[in-house]
């Protein structure tokens, strides 16, 4: 009797929570074999229609932004983290100064960089100071920031030390709470996980119907986005207000796994593989300000950056007979690279 | 010397074929905004004369038409016609409307300025609730926030994504819930029902009480403040 008392009562207490919207949230930071029914359940509405995480790998859902305050944080150091959160959702606030084109960090980084298979940013913070190809050095974490500035944002980090970049820091690094640092274990829905490959090479063709069918409606039919007055509401997909030929996502499969897991917005995993590649084939066949590493030559920039880089994107190929990114064009901003990108070397020599 | 400059002459052709047109424009669109206001006699029962709608607390709430975009409006009278967008006080109507007038009639009330309605909500809590799906969404459940696509301070985005801040309470309450049982599915590729049906009825009553608070233009959002 006691028990069915207990019980009612609890399931009256979850309903009215339940009925005043307080969704229970909770932070999950553990292996795929230990998640409970409820922490699946929890997956499930954060990430919908996404894979299920496996036994072995490591599943860390951060906390959000409102859990913050909550937090026995340091009211200062709250406030850094509040700044770095405000600025990774409205990036554009640094428009003219560190941004470039339409973008936030939140375009690509979906749910405020928190969700899998999003581009989630706390891994960063764990797997960093490490050895990245792309720029053949060890990276900081705020050189990886800079990256996003200098390449998705096509824009001119902010200084390393900044305030601005110490909030960013401390935004992701506060998002990796818990997590074990060099953590070497398979991350649950980290970056942009590759699709396996289509069953027909992506296709830019199928892909511009696939696009005007699917994402035309907020990108528009030439990939301008939309803006309301100064505001951005959907960012551009190519052109001088897009990412540039640098950027990550300006890479076939970077770029088909987002859409796929992430767009339509609202509508995660709705359009099958083959629709995710060629559209991703299409939006990256179209042109966008120069790769920041450009030596002044296309044939040069490809020989230094295609191992590493561009043999996945359409740099230096034929579109509709004409070499992409065979210009000089830079965008918005007034330079080629940010000088604060430098290469690194602890050998000695 | 009776040379002519040939991209001179054509560029001043142009230039009075652009004037013209951007002439004759104005002066259809006032002459469409005319006959419209004549048609919308029909309306302003419920959506009044102002255009401002009514909330009707347990009834039919009646939305704001006024500022809207026309496109939009146009959308949503071929909707009830053709039935994607279920509606029995709507229909008749409707179904009383050509093309044209439709487009005359959406026309007239676009070019109404948008009044704020006079929701007043005293639940704090819930305001705050309504306010954080609108701007920020909940993505712990997957609730991508209004302004995503509404754009900032929710007052719309071109043709597709029409204005809700200002509008009837009652009557976003109302949408979200044909959303959720399928009787209204003119939404393009499902973009609104996805989200509506993340919604429960808490999150629905919050961010309709809020957005009906909010300024329904940029012009009247210092008054408002």
């Amino acid at each position: 009797m006691k028990t069915l008392t207990k019980t009612l009562f609890s399931l009256v207490v979850s309903g009215s929570l339940l009925l005043a919207g307080a969704t229970a949230h909770a932070q999950i930071t553990k292996y795929g074999k230990d998640l409970s029914d409820a922490e699946r359940e929890q997956i499930k509405l954060l990430a919908p229609n996404a894979p299920s995480p496996k036994d072995n790998e490591f599943v860390h859902i951060p906390p959000s932004i409102d859990e913050l305050d909550a937090t026995k944080l340091h009211p200062k150091m709250k406030e850094a983290i509040r700044r770095g959160h405000d600025l990774f959702v409205d990036t554009q606030q640094l428009y003219g100064k560190n941004v470039y084109n339409n973008m936030n960090c939140s375009s690509c980084h979906m749910g405020e960089g928190r969700l899998p298979f999003a581009g989630p940013i706390w891994p960063a913070a764990v797997v960093l100071p490490s050895f990245r190809p792309k720029n053949d050095h060890v990276n900081s974490l705020e050189e990886r920031i800079a990256g996003c500035f200098t390449y998705s944002m096509n824009g001119m980090p902010p200084a390393y030390g900044s305030d601005d970049m110490l909030a960013l820091s401390a935004y992701i690094q506060w998002l990796a709470t818990g997590v074990p640092m060099y953590l070497k274990d398979k991350m649950y829905g980290r970056g942009y996980p590759r699709l396996a490959d289509a069953a027909k090479k992506p296709d830019a063709n199928r892909g511009e119907v696939a696009y005007q069918e699917n994402c035309s409606i907020c990108h528009d039919d030439n990939g301008a986005g939309a803006k309301e007055g100064d505001h951005v509401v959907f960012p551009a997909l190519w052109g001088d207000d897009s990412y540039n030929w640098g950027a990550g996502i300006s890479r076939v499969y970077t770029l088909a796994s987002f859409i796929k897991y992430n767009m339509p917005l609202g509508k995660p995993s709705s359009l099958n593989d083959q629709q995710a590649w060629d559209i991703a084939q299409y939006i990256n066949s179209q042109e966008r300000p120069q790769d920041p590493r450009y030596t002044g030559a296309i044939k040069q920039t490809l020989k230094l950056y295609s191992d590493t880089f561009h043999k996945h994107s359409m740099y230096g190929q034929k579109y509709k007979g004409k070499v992409l990114g065979d210009h000089s064009n830079v965008g918005h901003k007034d330079f080629l690279k940010p000088d604060i990108l430098r290469p690194r070397d602890f050998s000695g020599k | 010397m009776s040379y002519r400059n040939p991209l001179k002459q054509f560029l001043l052709a142009a230039g009075a074929l652009f004037l013209t047109t951007q002439l004759s424009l104005a002066d259809t669109n006032s002459e469409a905004i005319e006959r419209g206001k004549a048609l919308a006699a029909m309306c302003n029962a419920c959506h009044q004369a102002n255009g401002g709608g009514m909330n009707i607390p347990g009834g039919e709430s009646w939305p704001r038409l006024a500022g809207l975009n026309a496109d939009y409006m146009v959308e949503q009278l071929k909707a009830f016609k053709t039935g994607t967008r279920k509606n029995p006080s709507m229909a008749p109507f409707a179904n009383m409307l050509n093309d044209t007038q439709m487009q005359d009639t959406s026309l007239y009330f676009a070019s109404l300025p948008a009044p704020a309605t006079n929701h007043q909500e005293a639940n704090k809590d819930l305001l705050a609730h309504g306010k954080q799906l609108a701007e920020q969404g909940d993505w712990n459940r997957y609730i991508v926030s209004c302004s995503s696509c509404h754009g900032a301070d929710n007052l719309g985005t071109g043709a597709s994504f029409p204005a809700i801040a200002g509008q009837q309470a009652g009557y976003i309450e109302q949408q979200l819930k044909a959303w959720q049982n399928d009787t209204r599915q003119n939404d393009p590729q499902q973009l609104m029902a996805s989200i509506a049906k993340r919604l429960n009825d808490n999150d629905i009553k919050a961010v309709s009480a809020w957005l009906a608070t909010q300024a329904p233009s940029r012009q009247t959002q210092g008054d408002k403040q």
